[in-house]
């Protein structure tokens, strides 16, 4: 038998990185800031999406929504609600979006492809505030199947916001050519998770609090949490909010906006 | 869940190195070895349960997956120098607390090498890849 030994020094991820620098490209030449929301499953990221994705479209922010869960419509129909175009990628069973999935989707979206619509996002699409996209129509309520109305381009977004399958692991090693990766934990998950999943809050670059109304029934020990956070990530950016209340929420869309505006310096 | 994310990892493998073999029939993959970062996510246990399912029917069946787990390197700036950290529980510089967040190893993910018996007779040697 002979054998030899063969160097190949090759990422196991690299079709997955070749494709997230060119999306994060193609993010840039549209001037749209993309931001990744990663947290384990029940944190509250589609309720926190959704008062963010209002009150942004209430201060003429123009934004979109990719969402990837497992299965079902469920969180864009929750976030179409918002009157924001929004997209849900159904994974069947991975548990994280790659770059190409987000890739797949920009696709369908730049073009006028009303059959890959779930009629939440058709419905969504009608709502959409910019005039390059206001339909002929404004019936809000109504489903719509006229292709024009459906036509969102990256160029017309400010900010898009990719939220990814809930998991704390996975959706860590896959680089969606993101701007800012944000990381969320809810008060009543424990202090210390960002210690238990330091792989993704390390990656991250914002970090968000959820559910603030509920640290005092759930005992939230808020500075240990904050201390945990800064022990994977020094320095990091930290949102506290309730996206029942509001609590914290003028602080997290400043700094999109901020953010927003320097994007193409 | 996780175990999805190690099988796509290791079907990623399996693509890779096929790619990389020989047009020879009968080759055959003896051994592949990874450099996986601390940071990078990934399970060695469900790794090597998805290498031995996945690897089935391929040139890769039977082979061995050898992980070198490559520690976290920070660079310090206060200290002027590259640090190695000795736990995730804190990415401060373990010489001087100073915070650090230039990270300079330990999300690797790749394919260093692999091993191959392609039938020939020869002396082992050492190929660049695309060679």
């Amino acid at each position: 038998m002979t054998t030899r030994i063969v160097e190949l020094r090759k990422g196991i991820l690299k079709k997955n990185d070749e494709l997230a620098a060119t999306l994060r490209q193609r993010y840039a030449a549209s001037g749209v800031l993309v931001l990744n929301l990663v947290s384990s499953p029940g944190t509250g990221k589609t309720a926190f999406l959704e008062r963010t994705l209002s009150e942004l479209r209430r201060r003429g922010t123009r934004v979109a929504a990719l969402v990837g869960d497992l299965e079902t419509d469920n969180d864009a129909r929750r976030l179409a609600a918002s009157g924001a175009p929004v997209r849900q990628i159904n994974t069947h069973g991975i548990c994280h979006l790659d770059a190409e999935m987000i890739a797949r989707h920009l696709d369908g979206w730049e073009t006028p492809q009303t059959s890959q619509l779930a009629p939440a996002c058709v419905a969504a699409n009608s709502l959409f505030p910019s005039p390059d996209f206001a339909p002929a129509d404004p019936a809000p309520h109504e489903q719509r199947t006229n292709e024009e109305d459906t036509r969102v381009s990256l160029a017309d977004l400010d900010i898009l916001f990719i939220e990814n399958v809930g998991n704390l692991v996975c959706p860590s090693s896959y680089d969606l050519g993101e701007k800012i990766r944000v990381a969320l934990l809810s008060v009543t998950e424990g202090e210390d998770k960002p210690l238990k999943y330091p792989t993704l809050f390390n990656s991250a670059d914002a970090a968000v609090i959820t559910k603030m109304d509920l640290a005092e029934p759930c005992a939230f020990d808020r500075a240990l949490a904050l201390r945990n956070i800064n022990q994977i990530r020094p320095g990091i950016k930290i949102f506290e909010t309730s996206s029942k209340t509001g609590s914290g929420m003028d602080e997290w869309l400043d700094f999109l906006q901020t953010q927003c505006a320097e994007r193409n310096l | 869940m996780p175990l999805v994310h190690e099988l796509s990892l290791v079907m990623s493998i399996v693509e890779t190195v096929e790619a990389s073999l020989p047009a020879v029939p009968g080759a055959r993959v003896l051994e592949v070895r990874l450099r996986v970062g601390v940071l990078a996510a990934v399970e060695e246990e469900s790794l090597q349960f998805c290498y031995g399912v996945a690897t089935e029917g391929t040139p890769l069946a039977g082979s061995r997956l050898v992980v070198q787990r490559i520690p976290v390197v920070l660079h310090c700036g206060p200290c002027a120098q590259d640090v190695e950290l000795p736990s995730l529980q804190s990415f401060h510089c373990p010489r001087c607390g100073a915070p650090a967040n230039d990270l300079r190893q330990g999300r690797e993910l790749e394919i260093e090498s692999i091993e191959i018996d392609d039938g020939e007779p020869g002396e082992q040697q050492i190929q660049e890849a695309g060679q």
